[in-house]
């Protein structure tokens, strides 16, 4: 499955795993961070830093809808001083929770470098953002909308594509 | 939700979902002053009437750490001593262009007045008018007994609570009353009849005269400042009497279960309804409701403020 070709991908890209610190994006992204980062413990063969970020209070498009319920950051003790950050998202679309994501970080520290693996990627970038790691590259149209089920909260693992296209 | 007048315009769902925000927010701060973008652009004017403290430093320390602007104004030294009403007042503001208003008055209502007249297209926010109600008080007395005492639940089942001392003048007691009522904790009043307001049977509270004996049942004391500058009669013979009967000594709190907390909204008369010891002992959570207050005061701004309804546990 892809989550585990990303992990493998994510280390070969770093050279091993000792200044990886995993960061998801609640609520789905924070799920497949954990995934992630177990898989990477598993053939590493010790612990990955990992932990979440919320970056609600850093969106800029939070006042065109209703207030986003905040949910739990946890930086893992080592921080990310100096390390290279794996922000973990479940779909990437306009780039704007990237962007929120990337101020988030500035305020915890300064990473070495960030990269960022997402497991779906469907396009109609607004910002110049782009993924280091793509799960599936998914054409959609902008009426679409692309809904990521996980195990741990929706009791399945799929990706549905909901609505036509044009 | 637009505005925070009383606890009455909440559900329990929006008192808790503003519980669980301060909570993410107080993870955030976690010690560490932080500046959040949030309200970057926003203007929130901070309108006191009335003598304050602890109640504006607190929304103007949640507003600057929210990025929002903060304009003080204090009755003294504006043109509300020259006799402005406060409808020239509140019209000014919307001129301005703020938000938000924070309003403490001396009046009952006088946040109400405010919001329902639509003098200005902002929120309004209730920081006290008169023996009213005082929400974000009680939001933040919430928080430190859920923080204290509530186990990992999101309400306050099973909890009592005893709220001792000045009820008739207090706004803190009625937003409290209906706050903690409202999230399942079961509160007990305690105070001498004649600084019981009228109707009080009808509050979903049970009321005692005998401090003694509520003192081993609770797990939280909630003292009240006995509001001497809104007293124009004789409420009790003196206050060596008061302090003798309703007062929180030392020997009344080593009655007290081993984990139940002392609290108080401030200021504090020490001496008169609480020992300066019991004020200053590890059993107070004073210090702490103030820095809880920065907290709360930040998620009810950041509800208010970022958008529309709160949609608890929407993503």
């Amino acid at each position: 499955m892809s989550v585990a070709l990303s992990a493998q991908e994510i280390l070969e890209k770093n050279h091993g795993s000792s200044d990886i610190t995993v960061l998801g994006i609640p609520t789905r992204g924070a799920h497949l961070a954990a995934r992630i980062a177990a898989i990477m413990s598993s053939i590493e063969g010790k612990e990955i830093a990992h932990g979440t970020l919320d970056i609600t209070l850093y969106r800029d498009d939070l006042r065109l809808r209703p207030p986003r319920t905040i949910m739990p950051t946890s930086i893992p003790p080592i921080g990310i001083q100096g390390r290279d950050v794996i922000l973990i998202d479940d779909v990437l679309y306009s780039g704007r929770t990237i962007r929120a994501a990337l101020d988030a970080l500035g305020e915890v520290g300064r990473p070495r470098t960030v990269q960022l693996a997402v497991l779906v990627d469907r396009g109609h970038r607004q910002l110049p953002i782009r993924a280091d790691f793509v799960g599936k590259n998914l054409p959609t149209s902008e009426k679409q909308s692309v809904r990521v089920s996980l195990t741990e909260i929706d009791s399945v693992d799929e990706v549905v594509i909901e609505g036509e296209a044009n | 939700m637009r505005h925070l007048l009383s606890i009455n315009d909440l559900s329990a769902a929006d008192a808790i979902g503003i519980l669980d925000t301060a909570t993410e927010l107080a993870r955030i701060n976690d010690g560490q002053v932080k500046k959040l973008p949030t309200l970057r652009g926003r203007t929130i004017v901070n309108l006191f009437a009335e003598d304050s403290t602890r109640t504006r430093i607190s929304f103007e320390a949640a507003a600057k750490r929210l990025s929002a602007d903060v304009i003080n104004f204090s009755a003294k030294g504006s043109s509300a001593s020259k006799g402005e009403s406060l409808k020239d007042t509140a019209q000014t503001l919307q001129a301005m262009g703020a938000d938000a208003v924070v309003i403490r008055h001396s009046a009952s209502g006088a946040a109400q007045r405010l919001a329902d007249l639509e003098w200005m297209s902002g929120s309004v926010i209730n920081a006290g008018d008169g023996t009213h109600e005082h929400p974000s008080q009680a939001l933040l007395d919430a928080f430190t007994i859920r923080k204290h005492l509530g186990k990992g639940a999101s309400d306050l089942k099973g909890l009592r609570i005893a709220i001792v001392g000045d009820v008739l003048h207090s706004r803190v007691a009625r937003s409290n009353v209906l706050l903690l009522s409202m999230l399942g904790a079961d509160v007990v009043l305690v105070a001498p009849p004649t600084l019981l307001p009228v109707g009080v049977e009808s509050w979903p509270a049970t009321i005692s005269y005998d401090f003694d004996s509520v003192i081993p049942t609770v797990d939280a004391i909630m003292m009240l400042r006995v509001q001497q500058e809104r007293m124009t009669d004789l409420f009790f013979p003196n206050s060596r009497e008061y302090s003798r009967y309703f007062g929180l000594n030392s020997e009344r709190m080593s009655a007290m279960a081993k984990h139940a907390i002392v609290m108080h909204p401030g200021p504090m008369n020490r001496g008169l309804e609480i020992a300066a010891d019991v004020a200053d002992s590890a059993r107070s959570v004073i210090v702490e409701q103030v820095t809880n207050g920065v907290n709360v005061r930040m998620a009810i701004l950041y509800v208010l403020l970022a958008g529309g309804p709160l949609e608890v546990g929407s993503n």
